[in-house]
């Protein structure tokens, strides 16, 4: 008799699918995941989880967390980030030292794979929410990450 | 034979004064053709709209709603543009064959609908053998897609038109069995006798328990009829690229798409009349307003129309052993079972009516 009782799972479990997605359909108004970009551009918010660009931040005072270790140039698969540094004198302890000069990304060659970011010691770069990249050159896609002036923040390293 | 609106009346009768009877028959067939022409491709692309609509609603998403007023003229204009689109072919394809075959898709779709009584008055060819005459033309369409797959000369259409030849003669069988069941009830295979019948309630009440499994069963062929999913393995987009049609562009391609859509709403509106009363109201509300019939026959379909996009929007794709299985295993001896149960019913008038 498990003729029937496949015949009467097997609706059951059909209808249960339908009600999945008839309580989608119902819903769907209200829980759209569309954006309707670009007529919502001023209060679109991306994800959090959401990888457009690689960007340093910085604070008031202009300080970032990169101490120009390279790991993160080391890491790259394809040759995206570039460090020029150089060595300058630390004003407390008056002995040589490695800092950044630019911290040079190539937008135009990232496959957002993340590996710099997770490879980063002291989480200097971080995951940008910006997508607008289209341009007419590509070179407009190259970015000096650390802003003019900027200097390493105090007690990152220790 | 042809029973005119009695707003075409006028019409009819002048084309019978003015000219001799068997030019003014001719002249009415040709007319009473194109406003079906004009209607119903119409209707397929608004159709074509909705379920875009309703597709994008189950998936949470919007849907096209940037041309016209939320989206109308939408299938409009890509009909427009496939109008627009210059018509490829595949080399050492059979080219006569090739051309040939969405013809016969589209043509079949539409005369089917030259039986569907949608309102008492408002049916272009009311024979004494309709059912037999839907079941016999729903057939031919699936010539169209065999040929289409054949003379492509592409071997992802040819599979796709070797599968659906599979499942429609498999399916049909279900299909004429689950109308066969309740024409045991009407007793005749005329549809404005079927809906004669159905004044002293649906036949889908008057049926009651055998009925249900016959609609059940009816649905389901329904859909596979039509190769939409989750019967479409003659299209599987992820297999086949896009099976019978992959070679046909512009034109061609939109009288496979449109043929779809007007199956759907053939099986949809074969259901109406059958299970539900066609044009009838519920209840005989609005009986004094005979016009209003449209409406009521036009709710119905679309209410079955819209069951269909909820199964194609649910369920994943069957494998070519699986479909076989339900028709031969399931649906079939099922089908014969209901049947003897509606023919005792029948015997024993256990029918509900009013
Ligand atoms: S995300 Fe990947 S590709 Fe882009 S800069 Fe970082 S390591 Fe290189
Ligand atoms: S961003 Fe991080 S990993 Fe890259 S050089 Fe600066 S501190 Fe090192």
């Amino acid at each position: 008799m498990s003729y029937f009782s496949d015949i009467f799972k097997g609706i059951k479990t059909l209808l249960t699918g339908m009600s999945v997605t008839g309580k989608y359909f119902l819903t769907s108004r209200k829980g759209a995941i569309t954006q309707q970009y670009p007529d919502n551009r001023d209060t679109l918010k991306m994800f959090d989880r959401f990888r457009g660009e690689v960007i340093m931040p910085h604070d008031e005072e202009n300080r970032h967390r990169c101490t120009g270790c390279q790991k993160c140039e080391i890491a790259c698969p394809n040759g995206t980030i570039e460090i020029i540094w150089d060595r300058g004198i630390d004003e407390e302890t008056g002995k040589k030292k490695k800092k950044i000069d630019k911290f040079v990304y190539h937008l135009s060659m990232c496959t957002m794979c993340g590996l710099c970011i997770d490879v980063c010691p002291t989480d200097a770069i971080k995951w940008g929410q910006n997508f607008e990249n289209s341009v007419y050159d590509r070179t407009a896609l190259t970015r000096v990450l650390n802003k003019p002036g900027s200097k390493l923040m105090p007690g990152v390293e220790d | 034979m042809i029973r005119a609106l009695s707003i075409t009346k006028s019409i009819h009768d002048w084309l019978y004064s003015s000219m001799s009877e068997n030019m003014a028959h001719l002249v009415e067939m040709v007319l009473i053709a194109l406003v079906y022409l004009a209607i119903f491709s119409v209707a397929g692309l608004f159709l074509v709209l909705i379920e875009r609509r309703v597709a994008a609603w189950f998936q949470l998403r919007i849907g096209p709603n940037r041309v016209g007023f939320q989206g109308l003229l939408q299938t409009m204009a890509d009909a427009l543009k496939l109008v627009s689109k210059e018509l490829t072919g595949t080399e050492r394809a059979d080219k006569f064959l090739y051309n040939l075959a969405p013809y016969f898709v589209i043509i079949t779709a539409l005369m089917a609908l030259a039986v569907i009584p949608f309102t008492q008055d408002f049916q272009a060819f009311d024979i004494n053998i309709g059912i037999l005459f839907l079941i016999a033309i729903s057939s031919i369409g699936v010539i169209g897609i065999l040929l289409g797959g054949w003379s492509s000369n592409n071997k992802f259409a040819l599979i796709g038109a070797m599968r659906s030849g599979v499942q429609t003669i498999s399916y049909e069988l279900s299909i004429g069995l689950s109308l066969l069941t309740m024409i045991l009830i009407t007793g005749s295979l005329q549809l404005s006798q079927i809906v004669e019948v159905q004044k002293n309630g649906w036949l889908i009440v008057q049926g009651h328990i055998p009925a249900i499994i016959a609609f059940m069963i009816y649905m389901i062929a329904g859909t596979a009829e039509t190769n939409r999913a989750p019967f479409d393995m003659a299209e599987a987009e992820s297999e086949l690229g896009a099976g019978f049609h992959t070679e046909y562009s512009g034109m061609k391609f939109a009288y496979f798409f449109l043929a779809e859509f007007i199956n759907m709403f053939i099986i949809a509106a074969i259901a109406t009349t059958v299970f539900f009363g066609a044009w009838l109201s519920p209840f005989g509300i609005t009986e004094s307003i005979p016009i209003l019939g449209v409406f009521w026959f036009l709710a119905k379909a679309m209410v079955l129309v819209f069951l269909m996009m909820w199964f194609r929007w649910t369920f994943p794709r069957l494998r070519v052993d699986q479909l076989l299985t339900l028709e031969w295993k399931y649906l079939l001896p099922l089908n014969l079972m209901n049947i003897v149960i509606m023919a005792l019913i029948v015997w024993q008038n256990l029918i509900i009516r009013f």
